[in-house]
């Protein structure tokens, strides 16, 4: 590339730069906030004093650990079950020849363009006996129509021929499905396996919905209530559940806790993403 | 087309004994993988397919001890009252005014951030601020609210504390009409510009090098480069994305929006689906909500099947 040396293109380059450094910074000043916040014992951006007594508190109360523990459980749990239940169907439906194919694939796309609604959900949630149990944050949305359809196009873009070479060797759907088909996506199954995992672990609104029984809450339902429903604005007059208030450490530890496994996971999911974006424009 | 077609319509056609049974056959030879598509044929069918014909209750007075079939039918009652309903008016205005700002601020905000990650030339520094920007779009809306709250609330706050370091008045902007608005978009561009960037991005990767030399070669700054190669460039990326997100404008932000409602900014924050579970599920108006929810879902329908009609036009694919 030939560079472009004059004054204004440098002026432009280092009025770019700056911009993005500051926005750069913005983005985590947020973060550096509340972190250093919950180790203090007055928010700042430095800690005024350190101490661990915001996290000593929250992982000896019942509540917090109690509410991990559902995280995480259903976390496990709930991605594996979508895991299994998306690339099952989606090598289903990977095969051209299938009788009945196009019907379940078109079932499949209208789903994302249209939907019951939250209140004719809640009552088929209410009858299939979902209702105040942990099945009712793993099960309603156990596929994605749209990891689903990726998933789809993984499968069929496998080179025929080994399929065809391990049907010669006279196994059947089953074994080419699990010795051929999925080692071959273990990489994609890993990406979406994430992917998931990050929407279960994200998800509050499900259990607002579905359960009342605060023992079974996940973390991010607690992290409402402590952080917003305490903050002096009642979410909704009509919600009767008892606020307790806690001090501003208690709740810069709580934003931490409930964050720290995505920031875990982050190098992982950002090797997938761009290529995971990607995929979703291409046409089902 | 028509050649591809050919051996298809020939397999398929009708021949009224033969033909049942090479489809049972078919079946047959595929069992198996009917096994692998059951659950998820179930799960569609329970989850997905049983609400929309639950739906119905938005013509009855559903009663939930009566069920469906039982439950007394009143035609179109619930939409008539939905619509006069001066709430109709406050939520139509309240969602298209948080989808205005949505795309008259955070969308240009996500191509003006791609167009300068693009113009930096070291990569390293690229590649750190692009991982630094994506990361809030993995947290959830909660957090991303909590962090809001904790910094802006008046009991101790960091952005009201600073205030009353300098002499001012603490704002409460939790509890306010006026910050509401301002508030959800800040939150919306600060957890997903970045994210926004990456399609913009891919785009800008694909543009042929020799565009630029040859712009270059006649002498073309920086700025002509921008404006006379790149933008074009990406512009049908642009339209498409703007036609999918006007789409998309009903369905906006639910989960941030219910977060960030209180008794004092309902007037200016409600919408559609936050109306549904307030009457809904609160108040037990399970049919009129529905309705509701009814009128939503037709509406974001028929707005998706236009903006992907229009993209489709515009020479891309769609999302179906």
């Amino acid at each position: 590339m030939v560079k472009d040396r004059s004054f204004g293109s440098r002026l432009f380059d280092t009025i770019n730069v700056s911009v993005l450094g500051l926005f750069g910074i913005l983005t985590i000043l947020p973060f550096i906030y509340v972190i250093s916040s919950s180790f203090s014992s007055v928010p700042a951006l430095w800690p005024k004093d350190f101490s661990l007594e915001a996290y000593i508190y929250i992982f000896s109360a019942d509540t917090f650990t109690r509410s991990l523990l559902v995280s995480v459980y259903i976390t496990v749990v709930g991605t594996l079950i979508q895991l299994c239940l998306t690339s099952l169907m989606a090598y289903a439906v990977s095969h051209k020849q299938l009788p009945g194919r196009q019907v379940v694939l078109l079932m499949v796309l209208f789903t994302m363009l249209f939907s019951g609604g939250m209140i004719p959900t809640y009552f088929v949630v209410k009858s299939t006996g979902l209702l105040d149990t942990l099945w009712a944050l793993m099960i309603p949305n156990a596929i994605s129509a749209f990891y689903l359809i990726i998933l789809k196009n993984f499968f069929q873009a496998i080179p025929e021929e080994l399929k065809e070479s391990a049907k010669i060797d006279g196994s059947h759907e089953v074994g080419i499905f699990f010795r051929i088909v999925l080692p071959l996506s273990l990489p994609a199954m890993a990406a979406f396996g994430l992917f998931y995992a990050v929407g279960i672990w994200n998800q509050y609104f499900s259990a607002i919905l579905y359960i009342s029984d605060a023992s079974k809450w996940p973390v991010q339902v607690i992290l409402r209530q402590v952080v917003i429903m305490a903050s002096g604005a009642i979410g909704d007059s009509t919600e009767v559940e008892q606020v307790v208030y806690y001090s501003n450490s208690i709740k810069m530890a709580v934003i931490v806790v409930s964050t720290v496994p995505i920031l875990l996971v982050y190098p992982f999911l950002q090797k997938h993403f761009a290529k995971g974006v990607l995929l979703g424009s291409v046409k089902g | 087309m028509d050649q591809a077609h050919a051996p298809m319509v020939l397999e398929e056609r009708p021949l009224p004994v033969a033909a049942r049974k090479p489809l049972l056959k078919r079946m047959w030879k595929e069992r198996w993988l009917y096994v692998f598509l059951l659950p998820g044929l179930i799960y569609f069918i329970v989850y997905k397919y049983l609400p929309m014909w639950g739906i119905m209750m938005a013509f009855q007075r559903y009663m939930p001890h009566q069920g469906l079939l039982d439950s007394k039918w009143v035609g179109l009652r619930h939409f008539e009252r939905f619509f006069s309903e001066p709430e109709f008016w406050q939520l139509l205005r309240n969602t298209l005014y948080i989808a205005s700002l949505d795309l008259l601020i955070f969308f240009p905000l996500t191509i003006i951030l791609a167009l300068m990650l693009n113009e930096v030339r070291v990569e390293l520094f690229k590649r750190t601020i692009q991982q630094l920007v994506y990361v809030p779009h993995f947290l959830s809306w909660v957090v991303v609210v909590g962090i809001c709250y904790v910094l802006l609330t008046t009991e101790g706050g960091a952005i009201n504390s600073m205030l009353q370091a300098l002499g001012f008045e603490p704002i409460p902007f939790l509890m306010s009409e006026a910050w509401f608005r301002p508030m959800i978009i800040i939150q919306i561009i600060w957890k997903d510009v970045g994210w926004g960037t990456i399609i913009f991005l891919a785009a800008l990767a694909g543009v042929n090098p020799q565009l630029y030399e040859a712009a270059r070669m006649d002498g073309a700054g920086r700025w002509r480069l921008l404006w006379h190669i790149t933008l074009p460039s990406i512009q049908s990326v642009i339209v498409v994305l703007l036609i999918l997100r006007l789409g998309n404008f009903i369905d906006l932000g639910f989960e941030q929006i219910f977060l960030m409602l209180n008794a004092m900014n309902r007037e200016v924050g409600e919408v559609f689906d936050t109306y549904v579970y307030r009457v809904g599920l609160l108040q037990g108006q399970f049919s009129y909500s529905a309705a509701v929810g009814l009128f939503k879902s037709a509406v974001g329908l028929v707005l998706v099947v236009i903006a992907n009609t229009l993209a489709k036009k515009f020479g891309e694919e769609g999302v179906y």
